[in-house]
């Protein structure tokens, strides 16, 4: 698998799915 | 009046260390490929790239240092999830690990690349892949890093 780092959009792309998975897990934290 | 202060040079200082950051990422990295395909990588490589490196480290640590100084008393409960700064401190730990990739890792293998620091041609190359991945991380982190630092105020979660 290619690592979606060498591409600039995978870059890109990874951070807005990073965002989702942590917005889900302080939701969580804050008992939401 | 402080706290102000502090958020005013937070800003200035995060946006030339984001800024030279996207600037590496979004621009560097592919002028850098043209520029080795004609000769002229060395007017980035000399001229260029240390001085953007230069502004880039120091403008993390500044931005930390004021980050920190907002923080001020609430520093522990952003850093341990306290209830009410769950979302400042998920934005404050991934700044920091963003620093520490700056100046543990990113800057130097820079010092390799650039030859500030003496380097074989294959501890170079290795030196070019961790710097070049290093920033490729904190260019994704920078993502949800300014989400939630923008939540703390601006955003219900």
């Amino acid at each position: 698998m290619k690592n979606p780092l060498d591409s600039l959009w995978g870059t890109v792309i990874s951070g807005f799915v990073l965002t989702v998975i942590l917005y889900y897990v302080v939701k969580a934290l804050a008992g939401g | 009046m402080l706290p102000g202060i502090y958020r005013w040079i937070h800003i200035l200082a995060g946006i030339m260390w984001i800024g030279l950051l996207y600037y590496f990422n979004f621009v560097q990295v592919a002028a850098l490929k043209a520029a080795q395909a004609d000769s002229t990588a060395a007017g980035i490589t000399k001229h260029v790239a240390p001085r953007a490196l230069f502004y880039f480290r120091w403008a993390a640590l500044v931005t930390w240092i004021a980050g920190a100084a907002l923080l001020g008393a609430n520093f522990g409960a952003a850093f341990t999830f306290q209830a009410g700064y769950e979302k400042i401190g998920l934005g404050a730990w991934l700044g920091t690990i963003m620093l520490l990739n700056v100046w543990g890792i990113i800057w130097p293998n820079q010092k390799k690349i650039l030859g500030i620091k003496p380097a074989t041609d294959e501890e170079k190359n290795k030196a070019r892949r961790v710097a070049f991945l290093a920033s490729r991380t904190n260019t994704m982190l920078s993502i949800p890093m300014l989400f939630f630092m923008v939540a703390q105020t601006h955003i219900a979660i």
